[in-house]
C-alpha cells in the first residue's frame, strides 16, 4: 500500500541544485517515478536532450544522485539505454556484476524527444524487447528552445511556431497519441499518469512499469508554467483539471488489458482546463466558441474509446 | 601458429571480431558491410562468441547503442558503410567527445545521390573530423590485422577507431590470408578494464553533460590532445603486433619511394594497382614510387612531407571529391602538411574511381606520364584532374 | 580537492549539484507555519527542487539555499500552512 509518509523517506535520485525553471513539473515527475525504485536497487538513467538534460547535468555538476546517468543526443535516449541494458546482461553473465545487485534502466524524454525526433529509436528499443522503462514527461511543446509546437501540442494551442493570428487559430492538428502507439507495440505495461493528489497514481504506475519485466512505457503530463502560461504555483491544480476534464485520462494497459485508473466524480467541461492557460486564450474570444466545442468533441471521443477498450479487453471469452 | 585461409574482406573482419569476442555489437545492414552483422549473428547463434548482438532499427541507433554499451563498460564494435555512416554522423562526434573506445568497421562506399553501392571514400572522408582514429587497409590481410589492432589502440587512446577498406573490391574479394590463433588474439587484445563506467557498482557517475563556454573548450582540447598522442599508441601497438605476427605496420607504407623522382599517394586497394604499375614503369627506367597512408587520423603531418621532399612531381589521388571548388581531402591535407614543413613539390590532384568507376593500370600510367612532364618542365597546367573515362562521360 | 570529473566531461561525484545554490532565483519565499502544519508531507514530493527538509515524519522547513520560490508547496498544502511572502528579508 502506498504511504506518502514512508515513500518520502527514500533518498531522492534527482537532487537539489538543478536549473529547471521555478515550478517546473518535470522534476516532480522524475522524482515521482524514481521514488518507486526499491531503495537497495540502483538505476542507470538515459535522458534525451531537452530542458531536463541541460538543467540537471550542467558541467561540472550533476543532480543525479544514487543512480548513474547518460545523455548522448536528442533522438536516441532509448537506443543508448538499450546498449547499456544489453551490456549489463553481458557483464552479469560474465560474473563481472554480482547477482545480488539489481540495476534498472530508465529513459526520460520530453514530448519532442519522444513523440517526434525520438520516435524511431523508442519504437526500435521497445520492439527489441529490452528490459527498460521509458517515460515521457509530456509538456506539449519544445520548451527548451522556447515553446515550439511538437506532435504532442494540443489542438489550437498557441506556440511560437503555431502562433494564433489573424488567419491562424493556433496549432491546426490534434495531438499524436503515443500511448496508444506504444500499446500497439504489445508491451507488457503501458500507462498514462499525471501529478495529482498525493502522487499515488504516479508511484504505483511507476512501480509496475519499472518492475514489470520487458519494455514498458509511461507518459506523464508534466506542466510547464512558462510554455502554458499559468502561475507557477498551480502545478497540482492544473494537473487535476487535466484529468477531471478527461483532457488527460489516467489509464494503464497491462498485457493488452485496458484499465481506467481514475474516473472523475464529475467530468468537467474541457474549458475549465483551458481557461487557466495563456496558450488557449484566443479560444475564449467571441466567435471562437467552435474551437472549444471541437476540442471537447475530441476529448469525449477519446474518453469513450478508452471506456470501450476497457470493456472489450476485459471481457471473459 | 598462424592459420592459412582464403577469405573475403568481410569474412576476414568478421573472423577478427569473433576472435576478439567483444561484449556488445550493434549493427544495421547496409551494402557492402552487411555480411559482417550476418556472419557475426551466426557466431552468436552458434555460441562461438559470448557477445550480445543488438539488431537495431537504424545506423543512428547502431551508433547510439554502441555508445551506450561502451559507456556501460563493455568492449564494443559495429560495422557500416556509406549512407549508414552518414546517418551516424551526429553520434560519431559524441562517441569521441565522450572518450569511448570502440571499433567501427567501414566498408567504404559512395554516397548518394545518385544512389550507388560501389566503392569510393566519400563516406569515411565525410566524417574525417569526427574524432575517430581512421586506419585504411589495402587488402583483406590488412583489414583483418587492423581490426585486431584497432581494439587495443582504441582502449589505450580512449578514442574510437574506424577501420576502412574498399567496399566490394576488398570486402567481397577472396584472398589468401594468414589468421592468428584464437588465443593469440585473446592475449593480444587482453581484458578490457575501463576506468569510469555506468555499471560500476562502486560509484555512480554522470556521462554526457552540458558544458558551456567555461568548460567545453577544455574538454575538446583534451580530445584533440588525445588524437595527437594516439600516433605513439598506434606505433606501440603496431610494434607489438609485428612481434607477434612478423607483419609490419607503419603509419604509412612506402613503395619504391626512397629513390623516386615522381610519386603517387593513394589509399586502400588502389595502392595494389599502383604498385603493379610502378614495377612495370621501373622496368622502363621511370623512377616512380608510392606512399600509401594507413593512418589518416591522426595525420602523420611531420613524417609524410619528409618522405616527399626529394620528389620532382607528386600526384595525390582522392577517391572522394570535396566539391569545394578546389581539390580532394587527401590532397588538401597533405599539401598543407608539406607547406607547414617548408617542403615544396609540384603536386597535382586526381579525383578518381567515384562510385566504383574502374581504375586501371593504364590510368596510373597516364598519371605517371603527366608527372614526368611536370618533372621535366617544372610547370603545372592544372591542379585538379578527374580520372574519368571520356567514353563513359554523359 | 579531489577531481570530480574525468575524460569527456564525465562527472564522477553523483549529486554534486547540491554545491550549486539556486536560492537566489526567488522573488518570493515560503513561510512555513509550524503550528498549522500537520506533517502530512504532501508538499515534499511536489517540491521541484527537492528542498523541503523533513526528519522522523516531522517537516523541518524549506531549504532556502535551493528554493526558487515557485509556490507549489503553498498551493498543495491542505492546511494552508505555507504562505508565500515577498519580503525576502523578513
Amino acid at each position: 500500500m502506498y504511504n506518502l509518509k514512508e515513500v518520502v523517506n527514500k533518498p531522492n535520485r534527482l537532487t537539489s541544485g538543478h536549473r529547471m525553471c521555478a515550478g517546473c513539473g518535470a522534476p516532480v515527475t522524475i522524482n515521482g517515478v524514481l521514488r518507486a525504485l526499491k531503495e537497495e536497487d540502483n538505476a542507470v538513467i538515459s535522458v534525451a536532450t531537452g530542458c531536463l538534460e541541460v538543467s540537471t547535468c550542467t558541467f561540472p555538476y550533476t543532480s543525479w544522485k544514487n543512480c548513474s546517468f547518460i545523455h548522448t543526443a536528442f533522438e536516441c535516449a532509448s537506443a543508448t539505454l538499450s546498449g547499456v541494458e544489453t551490456t549489463y546482461n553481458k557483464l552479469k553473465k560474465d560474473g563481472k556484476i554480482s547477482d545480488d545487485k539489481v540495476t534498472k534502466f530508465i529513459g526520460f524524454g520530453g514530448d519532442g524527444g519522444t513523440l517526434d525526433i525520438g520516435l524511431q529509436s523508442l519504437s526500435g528499443a521497445m520492439e527489441r524487447g529490452h528490459d527498460i522503462t521509458y517515460i515521457c514527461y509530456d509538456n506539449g511543446a519544445y520548451m527548451n528552445t522556447g515553446t515550439q509546437r511538437s506532435s504532442s501540442t494540443p489542438h489550437f494551442a498557441d506556440t511560437t511556431t503555431t502562433p494564433s493570428g489573424k488567419v491562424s487559430n493556433g496549432k491546426a492538428q490534434q495531438r499524436k497519441d503515443l500511448t496508444e502507439i506504444m500499446v500497439k507495440h504489445n508491451l507488457p505495461y503501458v500507462a498514462q499518469s499525471a501529478l495529482i493528489g498525493n502522487l499515488k497514481d504516479l508511484y504505483e504506475k511507476s512501480e509496475k512499469a519499472i518492475y514489470t519485466k520487458g519494455p514498458t512505457y509511461m507518459s506523464v503530463l508534466s506542466p510547464c508554467p512558462r510554455g502554458w502560461g499559468y502561475p507557477s504555483e498551480d502545478l497540482q491544480t492544473i494537473s487535476k483539471l487535466a484529468v477531471d476534464t478527461c483532457f488527460w485520462p489516467l489509464y494503464e494497459v497491462c498485457d493488452g488489458k485496458y484499465k481506467i485508473t481514475y474516473r472523475p466524480a464529475k467530468k468537467l467541461p474541457v474549458e475549465e482546463f483551458l481557461k487557466l492557460q495563456k496558450r488557449f486564450k484566443h479560444m475564449f474570444k467571441a466567435g471562437n466558441e467552435w474551437m472549444i466545442e471541437e476540442i471537447q468533441k475530441e476529448v469525449d471521443k477519446k474518453w469513450e474509446y478508452l471506456q470501450m477498450m476497457e470493456k472489450i479487453t476485459n471481457e471473459e471469452n | 601458429m598462424a592459420i592459412r585461409e582464403r577469405l573475403s574482406g568481410n569474412e576476414a573482419v568478421a573472423t577478427a571480431m569473433k576472435q576478439i569476442n567483444p561484449d556488445t555489437v550493434a549493427a544495421y545492414p547496409i551494402t557492402p558491410s552487411t555480411e559482417i552483422p550476418q556472419y557475426f549473428s551466426n557466431f552468436v547463434a552458434n555460441g562461438s562468441v559470448d557477445t550480445e548482438f543488438i539488431p537495431v532499427e537504424s545506423e543512428h541507433s547502431a551508433m547510439s547503442a554502441t555508445i551506450g554499451a561502451a559507456a556501460a563498460g563493455g568492449r564494443v564494435m559495429s560495422a557500416t558503410s556509406s549512407q549508414g555512416l552518414a546517418l551516424m554522423f551526429e553520434m560519431l562526434y559524441i562517441a569521441s567527445g565522450m572518450r569511448l573506445p570502440m571499433t567501427l568497421i567501414c566498408a567504404n562506399r559512395a554516397l548518394s545521390a545518385p544512389i550507388n553501392i560501389h566503392n569510393d571514400h566519400s563516406d569515411s572522408m565525410g566524417v574525417r573530423d569526427c574524432g575517430f582514429i581512421q586506419l585504411y587497409c589495402e587488402s583483406n590481410q590488412e583489414a583483418y590485422d587492423n581490426t585486431i589492432m584497432a581494439v587495443k589502440i582504441a582502449e589505450k587512446a580512449k578514442l574510437p577507431v574506424m577501420v576502412c577498406y574498399d567496399g566490394f573490391i576488398t570486402s567481397h574479394s577472396i584472398e589468401n590470408i594468414m589468421l592468428l590463433e584464437n588465443d593469440e588474439v585473446k592475449n593480444f587484445v587482453g581484458k578490457y578494464e575501463p576506468e569510469n563506467y555506468l555499471l560500476d557498482s562502486k560509484k555512480n557517475i554522470s556521462m554526457g553533460p552540458l558544458a558551456l563556454q567555461k568548460y567545453y573548450f577544455g574538454i575538446r582540447k583534451e580530445l584533440s590532445d588525445a588524437m595527437d598522442n594516439s600516433i605513439n599508441i598506434i606505433k606501440e601497438v603496431s610494434d607489438e603486433f609485428y612481434k607477434l605476427t612478423g607483419r609490419k605496420y607503419d603509419l604509412y607504407e612506402k613503395y619504391k619511394l626512397d629513390d623516386a623522382e615522381i610519386g603517387i599517394i593513394a589509399l586502400n586497394s588502389t595502392a595494389g594497382t599502383i604498385k603493379d604499375t610502378i614495377d612495370k614503369l621501373r622496368e622502363n627506367g621511370v623512377k616512380i614510387g608510392l606512399l600509401k597512408p594507413r593512418c589518416f587520423r591522426p595525420l602523420p603531418y611531420l613524417d609524410i612531407p619528409k618522405e616527399l621532399k626529394n620528389l620532382k612531381a607528386l600526384a595525390i589521388m582522392d577517391k572522394a571529391d570535396s566539391i569545394n571548388g578546389y581539390c580532394g581531402p587527401l590532397f588538401s591535407e597533405i599539401t598543407s602538411a608539406m607547406f607547414s614543413s617548408n617542403i615544396h613539390v609540384n603536386t597535382i590532384n586526381y579525383i578518381y574511381g567515384l562510385g566504383g568507376a574502374d581504375t586501371k593500370s593504364s590510368d596510373i600510367e597516364k598519371i605517371a606520364n603527366k608527372l614526368q612532364d611536370i618533372a621535366k618542365t617544372g610547370k603545372i597546367d592544372n591542379i585538379k584532374h578527374f580520372l574519368i573515362n571520356e567514353k563513359e562521360e554523359i | 580537492m579531489k577531481k570530480e570529473y574525468s575524460l569527456g566531461g564525465t562527472i564522477l561525484k553523483d549529486g554534486n549539484s547540491e554545491n550549486f545554490k539556486t536560492g537566489d532565483w526567488k522573488n518570493k519565499y515560503p513561510y512555513h507555519d509550524k503550528e498549522k502544519c500537520k506533517n502530512c508531507m504532501m508538499c515534499v514530493p511536489f517540491c521541484p527542487e527537492s528542498c523541503i527538509r523533513h526528519e522522523d515524519s516531522k517537516l523541518l522547513g524549506m531549504d532556502l539555499d535551493f528554493c526558487k520560490g515557485c509556490g507549489v508547496c503553498s498551493k498543495v498544502c491542505p492546511f494552508h500552512a505555507i504562505e508565500m511572502k515577498s519580503d525576502i528579508n523578513k
